[in-house]
């Protein structure tokens, strides 16, 4: 094959695969994080995979095993005061007491699972999960109700006016969110919906002018004697809109869907600003406060966010298709 | 007779284009053309949110003239749109023209690279937040493996000095959008203008330049103005590294930012609708710029 873009090929791979183990680190390191155990995080140099401590059963209790400077094994018995330590040899022999900087732990693989149940309890997860669902849900339900009864006003009906809100629409795009935030908001005090989430919901009821830009293109490209042809048969436009233009937009309508259900999901200004009471957080709401008071605790929160990202990843990998091609469509078109 | 049925029609289309578009009417006048015009009256006001407004005249906008902080979260939102959004189009570019050399396993690189830009924001930054730690973090661990001295090691979100260029280097991990969009315009860039080119002895270097550039530029002119807009309301990110606080000393407290702390945090309303709209009128004029120059850089190909 044609060598078009003038790379030689061995650069190429190089840089490839250079490149693509610098993307995907990140990834690798988030797992692992949060598959370590606290005492194994914070540490130089770092466990490349997840090492857990050895430990063994000595006087009733779980040890943790830890190797002398002559190289021997014992039992981490108890930490003292400044920096010591009391160990028993695990051949069995007296309890010493030494300088707690010359033992060296004794570790093996293994993942530490913890961090996953008890940051999911932490946050608390399910509940946060079951918020951001609703919330997500009805705004797909919404966007895509509205948007392509929009779309289909602004495309197949011929009616006076249609291009001059075609044009004001178009030109709100350029407004940015900041400008409307702090009145839009005053109007939810106002209807005492503050603390709710129908303040994260509604608005998707009313158009996103994108979206509705997105589909009328779409709906353009619907030949016109498919909707002569349902008038025919008796259909008003409500009919051919459900009956012919629907049915056949599925394809935009799907990456209108999951557009918006990544963006309701990854929301954080919205639940940000409306949403004040703890047991109506969403995921990334709660992930963010959840880091505003354990910022250290690294093992949990990594766990929580793979949670958080790994069904955004699958959903990808679900609808690459769909992704793919709204991506390429809103580059283009946009 | 025939001129009536055709008013009839008329009005039965006028009709139901207005119930279609009901919404959106909705829409635009609830939460786009009422809030704007409000957001404009508030910045001239005293608004605490509990209170109603009172008119102050220019004295918002004459007390951020004079804010140390406003200047500040100027440039620091500035700095960062300079950064980011240039290295974020060429490392984007970059990826594109890799991946368009027709190679094995392509599909797969072409995942890689753009998996992280789906990654929910919050949960992006808790995870750079991590890899960027000054002490334990992976970057700064490869940094040490690679032997580099000490006083060279940046400390990232812990320094004022390295912070911004912290959140410039998580940005670019995310540029993956930008990389489908250049790869789906590297399609459409002739293969027979290139063939021609090189039968005339041009090298790779000539071609990219005059062919490939040239035909990508639109593409590259819309991420660029879409970059721009989106870097002056950088917030959440910045938002979520720093607890809501900006810092260390001020040093990621953007405009977005300060803004937003303006409005939620201290409850001046007006405040922050004067900034707001600084921030749409600086945005404004600067796209505005883009498009006016736009045609001595933009080639719009075949296309008319």
């Amino acid at each position: 094959m044609k060598n078009r873009g003038g790379f030689p090929r061995v650069i190429t791979y190089i840089a490839l695969v250079v490149l693509g183990t610098a993307f995907t680190l990140p990834f690798f390191w988030l797992l692992s994080t949060s598959l370590k155990p606290d005492s194994r995080i914070q540490q130089w140099p770092p466990d490349i995979i997840p090492m857990l401590p050895v430990k063994v059963k000595l006087d009733g209790r779980q040890r943790e095993v830890r190797l002398t400077p002559d190289g021997a094994k014992v039992a981490l018995m108890e930490r003292l005061e400044g920096g010591k330590a009391s160990i028993k040899p695990l051949d069995g022999g007296k309890t010493k007491i030494v300088d707690g900087d010359q033992l060296k732990p004794v570790i093996r693989p293994g993942f530490q699972w913890s961090n996953y149940t008890r940051g999911l309890v932490f946050i608390p997860f399910f509940q946060q999960l079951r918020n951001t669902l609703i919330i997500s849900i009805f705004t797909v339900i919404g966007t895509i109700l509205s948007c392509s009864l929009v779309a289909y006003g602004l495309s197949k009906i011929d009616w006076k006016g249609r291009n001059v809100l075609f044009v004001v629409m178009l030109s709100t795009m350029m407004l940015p969110a900041q400008v409307t935030m702090i009145p839009v908001f005053a109007i939810f005090v106002k209807l005492g919906w503050v603390d709710t989430f129908l303040p994260l919901i509604v608005p998707s009821f009313l158009g996103t002018p994108f979206f509705i830009f997105l589909l009328r293109q779409f709906f353009l490209g619907i030949p016109k004697e498919l909707s002569e042809a349902a008038k025919l048969d008796g259909c008003g436009e409500f009919g051919i809109y459900r009956r012919v233009i629907m049915p056949l937009s599925k394809p935009a309508l799907a990456t209108v869907g999951l557009f918006t259900f990544m963006a309701a999901w990854n929301d954080f200004m919205g639940p940000l600003i409306y949403l004040l009471d703890e047991s109506k957080y969403t995921l990334s709401l709660g992930l963010a406060m959840f880091t505003g008071q354990y910022g250290n605790e690294y093992g949990m929160l990594m766990a929580v966010s793979a949670v958080v990202t790994i069904p955004i990843i699958v959903l990808f990998f679900f609808t690459q298709r769909t992704f793919i091609q709204g991506m390429t469509m809103s580059g283009i078109k946009g | 007779m025939q001129k009536s049925k055709a008013n009839a029609t008329d009005r039965r289309n006028l009709r139901n284009g207005l119930l279609f578009c009901s919404p959106l009417l909705v829409g635009l006048v609830g939460l786009t053309l009422y809030p704007v015009l409000a957001s404009l009256y508030y910045s001239f006001c005293n608004y605490p949110m509990l209170k109603p407004p009172v008119w102050v005249g220019l004295a918002n906008y004459k007390t951020l003239f004079a804010d140390p902080v406003f200047y500040k979260s100027l440039a620091n939102t500035a700095y960062y749109a300079a950064l980011a959004t240039p290295l974020g189009i060429i490392t984007a570019f970059l990826l594109a023209l890799l991946l368009n050399q027709k190679v094995k396993g392509m599909a797969v690189f072409r995942t890689m690279f753009f998996v992280p830009s789906i990654v929910p924001m919050v949960a992006g930054s808790v995870l750079w937040l991590w890899l960027l730690n000054a002490d334990y973090g992976l970057i700064n661990t490869i940094l040490r493996a690679m032997h580099l001295p000490s006083a060279l090691i940046p400390g990232w979100m812990a320094d004022p000095k390295w912070s911004k260029p912290a959140l410039v280097l998580m940005s670019v991990w995310g540029v993956g959008g930008w990389m489908l969009i250049y790869l789906a315009g590297l399609q459409d860039v002739p293969v027979d203008l290139h063939e021609a080119a090189e039968i005339d002895g041009a090298s790779a270097w000539q071609r990219m330049v005059h062919i490939t550039i040239p035909f990508m530029s639109p593409h590259l002119f819309f991420t660029l103005v879409m970059g721009f807009i989106g870097a002056a309301q950088y917030f959440t990110q910045a938002f979520v590294m720093t607890n809501g606080k900006g810092g260390p000393v001020d040093s990621t407290r953007f405009f977005s930012l300060y803004l937003f702390q303006n409005a939620f945090m201290y409850w001046k309303m007006g405040y922050a609708c004067a900034m707001a709209w600084i921030l749409f009128v600086v945005i404004l004029l600067f796209t505005l710029l883009l498009f006016k120059t736009s045609a001595r850089y933009v080639y719009y190909g075949g296309e008319k």
